[in-house]
């Protein structure tokens, strides 16, 4: 056990925990016992405080691991400890993607549970929870074999729920099956927000990938320019000579936190600039790698140390597809703030699952890098909570640092419900984090 | 628990009735914070501040009375106002102070050690009390009230000057030897402000009111600087001045 400053992604109000690990089930169980508070930590890629517990217990779950058999079907059952990175490393060469992917592979299946992760296929195939089979889930009130079958309430409420029900030790998942490690992409460039944003209305159901890169810098009539890349995976038809290689390892990495001015206004609408014109008006059927296409951050290692000590906050919102204006709104009000933001992520999100914190809602979803510094900031944020909150849109609990109790229970009118069920398997409230703390969500 | 920002849920004000900790009170409750426990020395004024709390969107609101020239009563205060906030601690502001004058000091030592207790003394012996359960939880933060006249201490109120530049120091080195505990101190130093325990003393350049140095308070709580200058600039005055030969300094000081 060793005393460890624990922080997310955006590196913001770290807090010092005693960090234990576990390499089976019994272990985790021993650990939860043992314990008066206690939350699952695995890459530390939540951007907030999701994955962290003051004062209490964290469990580094990466003891978890072992990949199994991957059967004719792309069924799969593998540690929660286990990388996307390092599943893909065995799976790529037998012929399997994983059916979903954040923009990292960095992150542990567990936390991919954790934050019903999604990517850029949700319009068609919907989040990680939708390619679950089953999980296995220990809690104060014993270990649980969760499916759609047994116990599906709690299966559910396990998607997306940040680790508050329980400790995920295994989960078997359904792979989808690839002939080449190569996606063919389509780029569009748009000269404002209404036109990128018709061109995804009308054509990414054509597409199994899409997100749009969005300039939230330039106002005016250049409001939200945006790159629009849709693409999918090329078959061996498509393809003159084909592979099946696993991910590279990142050959470039920040040794050092940068200066907290690095990323200024200035910078920020510099590379925002340089990177809108290089991208050409219209692109079909270019051959990329997985790796590039699906994770160009994981090309540099630590990029969030490019922020600086006082790091940064991810703001991602979505909102039902009639409030599309609400986009539109938010994109004009950051701009019109002149908080700094990095390239903005849009994109389309498809069907519902019926897990009560999970964070897609059929529509949009928006994404904003934002640097800690700006006196505005956290006013400015609080002013697009009340926009989303309007607009029936919640906050994606992966990435927020900042939201308040009465804004999530405006985001997410399931967590009442959510709360009784976690009432029920851990009545003295046990499992708890600094988002829970903060929100409210450990029960009690 | 804090946000990303800084800003508090649940805040502890040691001398809750200045104006300076009003100020910064009122900007905490209209951001995050929800419970606050303000400690002062008098009961009418901790009650007006308090009802300003839950004004500005405290739902609990919390008093308690301390004798701030006795510092055996810091640690029960401390242990107190932790208790009433029941859970984690996510701010104590440390700003309890008395400026008074330094004639009356000169002739009388009694008086003048009691200005030191107070401005010394008893903030040593809470913030020794506050550290441990900060310390036990892995979260929080110490905000303590300093001034420029810590800086250089000036001829004219060194015996104000010199408590305050004891505390400063000691709160600097006590903000190192917190790293890696997930506490951390920050230390404030404000220029002259415009307020009642400040009545009546002449104007000093870059004189702020209460409200901007609480609004300069909440930029260093999201930047975590662990010194805050209010207004900002005076970091770079008195970068300057503290650097100016005895006899200049007397001259642009003590006129």
């Amino acid at each position: 056990m060793t005393r460890a400053t624990l922080h997310g992604w955006g590196r913001t109000a770290p807090s010092v925990a005693d960090l234990v690990d576990a390499h089976n089930d019994d272990e985790v169980r021993a650990r939860l016992e043992a314990a008066t508070a206690l939350i699952a930590r695995g890459l530390g890629r939540s951007y907030g405080d999701a994955a962290q517990l003051g004062g209490g217990v964290v469990l580094d779950n990466r003891g978890l691991g072992g990949i199994g058999e991957i059967d004719e079907h792309g069924v799969v059952t593998l540690g929660a400890g286990v990388s996307i990175d390092e599943l893909l490393a065995v799976s790529i060469p037998r012929g399997w993607f994983v059916p979903v992917t954040p923009g990292t592979r960095q992150v542990s299946i567990g936390g991919a549970v954790a934050a019903d992760v999604h990517g850029k296929n949700h319009h068609v195939d919907g989040s990680f929870a939708q390619h679950v089979l089953g999980l296995r889930l220990v809690t104060p009130r014993g270990t649980f074999d969760l499916s759609r079958e047994s116990r599906p309430d709690l299966f559910w409420a396990t998607m997306g729920a940040m680790g508050l029900t329980g400790v995920v030790t295994s989960v078997t998942l359904r792979l989808l099956a690839i002939e080449t490690d190569r996606v063919l992409v389509d780029t569009d460039r748009f000269d404002d927000l209404d036109a990128v944003m018709a061109a995804m209305e009308s054509g990414d159901d054509a597409y199994r990938y899409s997100v749009a890169w969005v300039d939230c810098m330039t106002r005016g009539s250049h409001l939200g320019r945006a790159i629009l890349t849709r693409g999918d995976h090329a078959t061996r038809s498509d393809l003159d000579a084909t592979s099946l290689e696993g991910p590279k390892p990142a050959r470039l990495g920040v040794e050092f936190d940068a200066p907290s001015g690095l990323l200024n206004p200035v910078s920020i609408k510099v590379f925002n600039e340089l990177w809108f014109r290089s991208a050409p008006r219209r692109r079909e059927r270019e051959s990329q790698s997985l790796g590039s296409f699906f994770h160009p951050l994981d090309g540099v290692r630590d990029w969030n140390r490019l922020y600086g000590r006082r790091g940064f906050v991810q703001y991602q919102f979505c909102v039902p597809d009639a409030a599309g204006d609400t986009v539109r709104a938010a994109v004009a009000q950051l701009a019109q703030s002149r908080v700094p933001s990095f390239l903005a992520v849009l994109k389309r999100f498809g069907a519902v699952n019926p897990a009560p914190l999970s964070f897609p809602v059929p529509g949009w979803t928006l994404a904003l890098d934002l640097p800690i510094g700006p006196e505005a900031l956290p006013r400015v944020l609080d002013e697009l909570d009340e926009l989303v909150i309007g607009a029936r849109g919640r906050v994606y609990l992966a990435k927020d640092a900042r939201l308040e109790p009465a804004t999530l229970r405006a985001m997410y009118p399931r967590l009442d419900e959510f709360l009784a069920l976690k009432a029920e398997i851990d009545p003295e409230h046990r499992l708890t984090s600094d988002l829970a703390r903060r929100l409210d969500l450990a029960g009690g | 628990m804090e946000n990303a920002f800084g800003q508090p849920q649940t805040v502890v004000v040691l001398g809750g009735t200045s104006d300076i900790a009003r100020a910064l009170t009122r900007k905490l409750c209209a951001a995050r914070t929800h419970t606050v426990v303000l400690c002062g020395r008098n009961t009418d004024l901790l009650e007006v501040a308090a009802a300003e709390a839950r004004e500005y969107g405290a739902t609990r609101v919390e008093t308690i009375v301390f004798d701030a020239e006795d510092p055996a009563d810091a640690p029960r205060c401390v242990k107190e106002a932790f208790a009433r906030v029941e859970g984690a601690v996510d701010l104590v502001v440390m700003a309890v102070g008395l400026l008074g004058d330094q004639r009356t000091f000169e002739g009388d030592p009694v008086v003048a050690a009691r200005m030191a207790t107070v401005n010394f003394t008893w903030p040593v012996a809470a913030l020794t009390a506050l550290r441990a359960p900060l310390v036990a939880q892995g979260s929080g933060r110490i905000l303590v009230m300093s001034s420029v006249a810590a800086v250089r201490v000036r001829a004219s109120m060194y015996l104000y000057g010199g408590a305050k530049a004891g505390l400063d120091r000691l709160c600097v080195a006590m903000a190192e030897s917190l790293e890696g505990t997930g506490v951390t101190l920050q230390v404030l130093r404000p220029g002259q402000v415009r307020t009642k325990m400040t009545t009546g003393v002449a104007e000093a350049p870059f004189t702020t009111g209460p409200n901007e140095v609480a609004q300069n308070i909440m930029a260093g709580l999201a930047s975590g600087d662990r010194v805050i200058w209010s207004p900002p600039l005076l970091r770079y005055v008195f970068f300057v001045l503290r650097h100016l030969p005895a006899p200049l300094w007397r001259k642009v000081m003590d006129r």
